[in-house]
């Protein structure tokens, strides 16, 4: 019998049945063999390699973005560096659209606040460096709390336009150069007389690649912490469905925040990184909606909420990026028809083009590609098997 | 292409120029729960074939399946052209009248508005329309949205009936209607109904047993039975399936 | 006195341009829930279109040349428009979320492709002499340019008013926003409507990119200029309550007067050269904390 009682309790069901089917749906989709293949050891692993790469002094001809193509050379250390900083940058926003569905514009606000007021107190109020990243965190914190409870009064798509402008405000704001802090579009070059010795000069881009690396490490084991949490598993149920997770009796709004607040704090910390790599904060590098965009690009490249696409995506663009910079310079590209040397002198133009056709082609990103071979691989070694 | 399927229309018409609608097959799952599990059927013309059965046993979602708002997996055979895989409007335009569950009216349109929208065919038949439905004649100007719930459904009703079309779905007609509405509502469908087909999805027992010829049964995603309407005095039959008692 | 009276036309005249590119994403928005970042593309593309005639026209080609401008940036506007909602939104019917990602990628290849072809420097739109003047009224000075604004955003809002009452394509977006799938079930193929929206959004912001650049650009046109001004449509769209026409335009104004008068008062002092763009900001703050389904209070999601 169905009692309209007994129908209104199934309606609810408890939060351990929304994981477990959350983590069901997860294993179906993607097959757990693939999964448990990839391992364990693969990010350690990788971790390993790229902690020994400035060892390695191999010459790579053609596919290396910097001048000299030696994997080691100081030009390609600091792209790699530039690629864990964006790594973890967008390890931090996956949190919030990957895994929560929130899609947000205001990560570069946070970005930009942590490269800034780390220079600002650095720089113009002579602080002491591991002083100015505190101050620098805590605004972060205290902003992302702040526009965060603002921009998630609304939802969805609102959402997305308001964290834009407030990013906006943020970048107007730098622009605005008030009281002389920010430097305006000129851009502030950070005073180094205060900083460790280790982490300043080009002597020491490799000390600064580590510092890029262990930050990655960093962000990655507190995203892996954070989105395998009961949290975690609260986010992605209000990606599938906020309503629901209304309806079991969770209030989503102080998950949000959450996520809001973990991918903001992910990224100042990354800005606080990319300051010391780069060395200067300018306002269209670290606070623009051409960065926002970059970062979605990225996310979107990797695989929306997984947490080694989003790492991966960042990879691919940065590297991409400054890639065909280098291949705009190139003589040989001078002889290219008119049209598309037009067309691929800007790196946006091939970028936009190539997220486009992942939008269509491969929803699932570069992650989603790897799942969809192992799937296949196993698939195929299970009809061998029987 | 549309020249090829009106072919094809023409030709599984004149195979089985009995059948209005056929199922095969149907199934659908959402986030991982079966809602359609195999659904099989089929509709002859003319009659009112009633589709029946609990609280969630698919039937609204085989109707929205049949029209193309769910993506189903099977076959569906409208007036013997087979539609799985095509858009909406298209299944619509092979002469189906969609009445949801919900009415579904255009709140922020007028009554009139709503009419106009629902122009699809030549020649609407506004007189026949009103004259089955005074009362929206009346109300042509007010908003639909302020029409009370009787009101709404004649207008769900009317909105089919302005354009010749030969099956109708008709989800829920009386839910949250006053019983006298009830009434009220089949008489104008008996009325209308002229020489369409009906599939009627209904939970008050008294309206299916006044209206329809036939019954499909649904339970759990699955066809559990077919036959007359007078299967439905077989009191074992319907606590079996229905899971409610005929006395009430 | 009669600065202040200046400087509000000139905030109205700003509105109305905001409006132009407002009711564009809100009427794709209120139709297909799809946020459109490619529309400030759309406004650049019909600037550069209309650009290009300009060039060819011998001053600026006296009154009936510009009306020529406009309306070419409006065909071109709502040619890409419409074509990038049959190529790359409609295969992507079931995925609201790649759509709205689909629109960035578009925006980036656009910018991108302007700015390999044209570089990144502004180029200058020929216009008739009289655009470039001022109507004296009593003692007041009003740029010809403001009227021109004006009277677009009154054309437009006059136009989109009567069209969505009393045709059927009207009938069906009003419907459609209302209830897309029952639209649908009424035999009623949809998708004509998606792409005939984005159309009328591509040419109203291509005429919006045009007038921008002449009213307030001092006819520049550079290839990011349509994103800076689509923020700032956004903004409108959020306060005038997505999908309302009416409450974009009401807030297009506020919003272009609030911008213009406090540029004027704050924005000449030290720091504050921005003061403009940031006050806006802070007023979509408050409405947002005040009335988060914004002035018309429509429908949110």
């Amino acid at each position: 019998m169905s009692s309209p009682a007994r129908s209104r309790s199934d309606t609810r069901p408890a939060l351990t049945e929304v994981v477990a089917y959350r983590l069901s749906a997860r294993s179906g989709a993607a097959g757990s063999a693939p999964r448990s293949k990839l391992g364990r050891g693969a990010v350690p692993g990788v971790l390993v390699l790229l902690a020994l790469l400035p060892f390695a002094g191999i010459r790579i001809p053609g596919v290396l973005p910097s001048a000299v193509p030696v994997l080691n050379s100081i030009g390609m250390l600091e792209v790699l560096a530039l690629c864990f900083v964006f790594g973890s940058v967008a390890l931090g926003y996956d949190v919030l659209f990957g895994y929560t569905g929130l899609l947000s514009f205001a990560q570069v606000l946070y970005f930009a606040i942590g490269v800034y007021v780390t220079d600002i107190a650095v720089t113009v109020w002579h602080w002491p460096f591991l002083a100015a990243v505190g101050l620098a965190l805590a605004s972060a914190f205290a902003v992302a709390m702040l526009l965060g409870a603002i921009a998630l009064r609304v939802r969805g798509i609102a959402f997305t336009m308001v964290t834009l402008a407030f990013a906006q405000a943020g970048y107007y704001l730098i622009n605005d150069n008030p009281h002389n802090l920010t430097s305006g579009q000129t851009g502030l070059v950070m005073a180094t007389s205060r900083l460790p010795a280790i982490l300043v000069g080009v002597d020491h881009t490799r000390e600064l690649y580590w510092l890029a690396l262990a930050y990655l490490a960093f962000a990655y084991l507190v995203v892996w912490v954070a989105t395998e949490s009961v949290t975690g598993r609260v986010w992605q149920a209000i990606r599938e469905n906020e309503q629901r997770v209304s309806v079991i009796g969770l209030h989503p709004a102080p998950f949000k925040l959450a996520a809001f607040v973990l991918g903001s704090m992910v990224a100042a910390g990354g800005g606080v990184v990319y300051l010391l790599v780069i060395g200067t904060a300018a306002p269209d590098a670290v606070a623009s909606a051409t960065l926002s965009v970059s970062l979605i690009a990225m996310v979107v490249l990797g695989g929306l909420g997984t947490r080694w696409g989003a790492v991966l995506g960042a990879f691919v663009y940065v590297y991409l990026q400054q890639y065909l910079v280098k291949l705009a310079q190139e003589p040989s590209f001078a002889q290219l028809p008119v049209v598309a040397r037009d067309a691929l002198s800007q790196p946006q133009f091939l970028l936009g083009l190539i997220f486009i056709l992942f939008v269509l082609f491969l929803p699932g990103g570069l992650a989603g590609l790897g799942v969809r071979m192992a799937i296949r691989r196993h698939r195929r070694s299970e009809a061998n098997a029987a | 292409m549309a020249g090829t399927s009106s072919n094809q229309a023409a030709e599984a018409g004149a195979v089985d120029a009995l059948e209005a609608l056929g199922v095969d097959g149907l199934s659908l799952s959402i986030a991982g729960s079966r809602i359609l599990d195999g659904v099989s059927f089929t509709v002859p013309k003319g009659g009112v074939t009633a589709l029946i059965g609990r609280n969630g046993a698919g039937k609204t979602t085989t109707l929205r399946s049949i029209i193309g708002l769910e993506h189903a997996t099977g076959s569906i055979r409208i007036t013997g052209v087979e539609v799985a895989g095509w858009p909406t409007y298209r299944r619509i335009r092979l002469g189906i009248g969609y009445v949801p569950e919900d009415r579904d009216v255009f709140g922020h349109l007028t009554v009139r508005e709503n009419l106009q929208l629902a122009e699809v065919g030549p020649n609407p038949r506004y007189d026949q329309v009103y004259e089955i439905f005074p009362e929206l004649a009346q109300r042509s100007l007010q908003l639909a949205g302020t029409l009370s719930g009787g009101q709404q459904q004649m207008l769900a009703i009317a909105r089919v009936l302005l354009t010749e079309r030969a099956l109708l779905l008709i989800d829920e007609p009386s839910k949250g209607l006053s019983p006298r509405f009830v009434g009220e509502l089949v008489e104008a469908l008996e009325k209308v109904r002229g020489g369409a087909t009906v599939i009627l999805v209904e939970q008050n027992i008294h309206v299916v047993k006044r209206l329809a010829g036939q019954l499909v049964i649904l339970d759990q995603g699955r066809v559990a039975h077919t036959g007359p309407v007078e299967d439905l005095d077989d009191p074992e039959l319907v606590r079996r399936l229905l899971g409610v008692s005929t006395g009430s | 006195m009669s600065t202040f009276t200046a400087i509000v036309i000139s905030g109205i005249a700003l509105g109305a341009i905001y409006f132009l590119v407002a009711s564009g994403l809100s009427l794709i928005y209120g139709l297909m829930d799809i946020l459109n970042f490619a529309h400030g593309a759309f406004l650049t593309i019909g600037a550069y279109a209309g650009l290009e005639l300009s060039l060819h026209l011998a001053n600026g080609g006296g009154p009936i040349g510009f009306l020529a401008v406009l309306l070419v940036a409006a065909v071109a506007g709502a040619a890409v428009a419409a074509a990038a909602e049959v190529l790359l939104i409609r295969p992507l019917y079931e995925r609201p979320v790649s759509q709205i990602l689909i629109t960035i990628g578009l925006d980036l290849v656009v910018v991108g492709l302007l700015l390999g072809v044209f570089g990144s420097d502004s180029r200058q739109i020929v216009v008739p002499i009289w655009l470039t003047r001022a109507t004296h009224v009593g003692s007041l000075s009003i740029p010809n340019g403001d009227f021109a604004g004006l009277a677009a955003g009154a054309v437009v809002y006059a136009g989109l008013g009567l069209f969505l009452k009393y045709t059927r394509f009207g009938l069906v977006i009003r419907a459609g926003a209302e209830n897309r799938e029952m639209v649908q079930a009424l035999g009623i193929d949809v998708s004509k409507a998606f792409t005939f929206v984005f159309g009328l959004g591509g040419a109203a912001a291509g005429v919006a990119g045009l007038l921008y650049a002449v009213v307030f650009s001092g006819s520049l046109v550079g290839p990011t200029q349509g994103d800076q001004l689509l923020i700032f449509a956004f903004i409108v769209v959020v306060i005038g309550g997505l999908g309302s026409i009416r409450g974009s335009a009401i807030a297009g104004i506020v919003v272009g007067l609030v911008q213009v008068v406090s540029q004027y008062y704050l924005g000449s002092k030290s720091g504050w050269a921005e003061a403009g763009d940031i006050s806006v900001v802070i007023l979509l703050a408050l409405v947002l904390s005040l009335r988060p389904g914004g002035l018309a209070g429509a429908k949110q999601r």
